[in-house]
């Protein structure tokens, strides 16, 4: 079962890698992990997507509970919750393709980042997973020659903060 | 008050109350060691490799309830070092050790010693630190000590490169700590509470399983010691957990596990309730998972909730400290003014007495046949009258001393249970008389073992520690050598030595006393000797056991708890 786990933690040297390295040591699975800093700046927030069993994620919430920088673990899968990915993806254009991959991107609300018509295209597309995905298979019939994803980050939609207190 | 990083160091060490340390000097350090030079708040102790720096401190902890604190160099210095925190971690054993580190600015350019030590040491501790600024030092020392020794103990590596032990600032000492990120839960939840006594005062078959985390939680021996007469329930213990209750208690079923008593066993696999205190359903005392404890209502008490439901699911666990929930459960049961199912229970002990009848311990010792390791431990115990503080190293010779030698106290049994350490058992054994001086501290161990931190002896002589070494020599690699018997057909492979040392000289050469044992009639003459002897050295006897004994009763890797090998 896929779980969308949200941490907060200290914003300080080496905290990345003792989430990963525990993820590595105990062989749990990490299918993707997100991190970046708060408004508070000494706090970060990471969103990690990870499978396992119920019981593993319980060990998995416990483990991190336990790594001394970590603040506070929230497990919203069974939560209502949002979440969203961005992605970036270079394609090869010519005048013979750039009209249907202006098409394309705008019917995925793609943002055209970056446009040379006679040599590649960027774009810029926010959305669930699955979103990107699709646009990424409509876009196989051209030519990509680089893509980049950020991992979903995930949020509750109702009105409960994730904070500090 | 203006003082150097190094300063910072032996203050703040001497406002934690430290008085004891344990290292070894090297490049990275030297700032550090000078100032220690120039103080007298703390007694160092120079081991011989700083694998023993770290046993040592971890002896010292467990005996004196307080926290070991070590001290190595950069490189090589805290490579060494690794071992032992790996063994304290597991172990749940409360050390703080320093690390130099190459100078901040060389640091990632593959420096002369230099190592990534906080990288290697990060699953190897609870917490570890590098130390960017002499400010930052303080804190950072306060905050490894709380980390150290509440909540699950555990060791705290604090790597401290060698400008920040050189530059000077202001010394501010935080007078307390407070970290949003760690706050250990210690009272036991109410409700929990209630259900537990409900649940124990109803039960028909009770067991009390405890492990290393009654040694943690300093007086709770005796609150476990309460709970078992008030439930009149028996208790089992771990090898961690050993001297939690007295082993002439009636009360008391002897260790469980793979090389358990047969009576814990069976009464484990057959309870109804199994009350877990401080004790974390490792795979040696299990066995087969799904067949463990199978009609028991488990109630799991530990202050780290990651071990709860880990490797066997708990009906109704409580997360705190150990003493402070037994408290608890104990004034809820005066409360209720509760008593347990005295019927019940008489039916149960009859049960027990049938499998205590078995007597799985027994061993017999021919007048002329080769001496039986289990004699040895006995006949120490009866010198002794199971008041020593007994450290080991690692294999036959350690589950024998667990089985045999009989603990009257908690924080008396100094052995590496989780990390299994080959080595631990010289060091740990310096460290534990280091913290009673005045007591008889008498190390088990075998020839394979005492061969890895044997260089320990010159530190045993320098200070003066008169500590009684008894090597249960088989000239094997017993424990491997057993296993090979049973699942490998008796293919011995290299776990034989035929160019062991002569141990009598050696200890002569390290300048203690060497004695030999090769025939059952000398052992306790000998023993009597070596006990006798007040010239404040070490006494190493080299005792020749029977040299294909194995540990028994003994459960396969695997199998279940009731499906013992008894011989």
């Amino acid at each position: 079962m896929r779980h969308t786990i949200t941490v907060l933690v200290e914003n300080e040297f080496g905290v990345l890698t003792r989430v990963a390295g525990l993820f590595s040591a105990r062989g749990y699975n990490i299918e993707s992990l997100n991190v970046a800093p708060i408004q508070d700046k000494t706090v970060s927030r990471m969103t990690i997507v990870t499978r396992g069993d119920e019981r593993a994620i319980e060990q998995i919430k416990k483990q991190l509970n336990k790594l001394i920088p970590v603040i506070k673990v929230d497990d919203i899968s069974h939560t209502v919750h949002l979440e969203r990915e961005m992605l970036l993806v270079k394609v090869a254009a010519s005048p013979e393709s750039y009209n249907a991959l202006l098409e394309l991107a705008d019917s995925f609300g793609a943002k055209v980042v970056d446009d040379h018509i006679d040599s590649h295209m960027i774009l810029e597309l926010t959305g669930k997973a699955q979103q990107l995905d699709e646009f990424l298979s409509r876009l196989s019939d051209f030519d990509v020659t680089a893509m980049t994803r950020t991992g979903p980050v995930g949020m509750r939609r109702d009105a409960k903060g994730f904070n500090l207190d | 008050m203006k003082l150097s990083g190094a300063e910072i160091v032996v203050e703040c060490l001497k406002r934690e109350g430290v008085d004891t340390i344990f290292g070894y000097p090297g490049g990275a350090v030297l700032q550090i060691y000078d100032a220690i030079f120039q103080q007298s708040h703390f007694k160092h102790y120079l081991v011989r490799h700083e694998q023993a720096a770290l046993h040592a401190a971890s002896g010292y902890a467990r005996v004196s309830g307080k926290c070991g604190v070590a001290l190595v160099t950069s490189g090589p210095g805290a490579t060494n070092a690794v071992t032992g925190l790996a063994d304290a971690l597991a172990d749940s054993t409360p050390l703080v050790c320093f690390s130099g580190q190459v100078t901040s600015a060389l640091i990632g350019n593959d420096a002369f010693q230099e190592a990534d030590v906080v990288g290697i040491t990060r699953s190897a501790t609870k917490h570890n630190f590098l130390v960017k600024r002499a400010e930052d030092l303080a804190l950072i020392i306060r905050q490894a000590f709380h980390i150290a020794t509440t909540g699950r103990p555990g060791p705290v590596l604090i790597d401290i490169p060698k400008d920040v032990s050189i530059n000077i600032c202001e010394f501010v000492w935080p007078e307390a700590v407070n970290m949003r990120s760690y706050q250990p839960v210690t009272q036991g939840h109410p409700g929990q509470i209630k259900k537990a006594v409900k649940a124990m005062l109803a039960c028909q078959r009770p067991v009390i399983y405890s492990g290393g985390g009654i040694m943690n939680s300093v007086g709770s021996a005796a609150l476990l010691r309460e709970l078992s007469h008030s439930l009149n329930a028996p208790v089992t213990n771990t090898l961690m957990g050993l001297g939690g209750i007295p082993y002439d208690d009636p009360h008391f079923l002897g260790m469980l596990g793979m090389h358990g008593t047969y009576e814990a066993n069976m009464a484990v696999s057959h309870c109804d309730l199994l009350v877990a205190v401080g004790s974390r359903f490792d795979d040696r005392v299990t066995g087969k998972l799904e067949a463990f404890a199978p009609d028991a209502k488990i109630i799991h008490i530990d202050i780290d909730p990651s071990s709860i439901s880990k490797n066997i699911h708990a009906h109704l666990p409580i997360v705190g400290d150990v003493g402070v929930v037994l408290k608890q459960i104990l004034e809820e049961i005066a409360r209720k003014n509760g008593a347990p199912n005295a019927d019940a229970l008489a039916l149960w002990w009859e049960q027990i007495a049938e499998w205590r009848a078995v007597d799985s311990l027994h061993f017999e010792q021919l007048p002329d046949a080769p001496i039986k390791p289990q004699r040895v431990i006995q006949a120490v115990h009866e010198i002794t009258h199971g008041n020593a503080v007994v450290a080991t190293d690692v294999g036959q010779h350690q589950m024998w001393a667990a089985q045999h030698y009989g603990f009257r106290k908690p924080h008396r049994w100094v052995t590496s249970g989780g990390l299994g350490t080959m080595g631990y058992g010289l060091p740990a054994g310096m460290g534990a008389q280091i913290a009673v001086p005045d007591e008889r501290v008498v190390v088990f161990t075998g020839d394979a073992s005492i061969q890895m931190c044997i260089q320990e002896l010159a530190t045993m002589y320098q200070y003066r520690l008169p500590i009684i070494i008894i090597i249960l020599n088989n000239a094997y690699m017993g424990m491997v050598r057993q296993w090979q018997e049973m699942f490998y057909e008796s293919r011995y492979s290299q776990s034989y030595f035929d160019s062991l040392p002569d141990f009598v000289k050696l200890a002569e050469a390290y300048r203690g006393t060497g004695l030999k044992v090769d025939h059952i009639e000398q052992l306790d003459s000998v023993l009597e000797q070596a006990f006798a002897i007040k010239n404040e050295r070490f006494v190493l006897v080299d005792v020749a056991v029977s040299k294909e004994e194995n540990v028994y009763p003994m459960v396969p890797a695997g199998a279940a708890l009731n499906e013992m090998v008894l011989s």
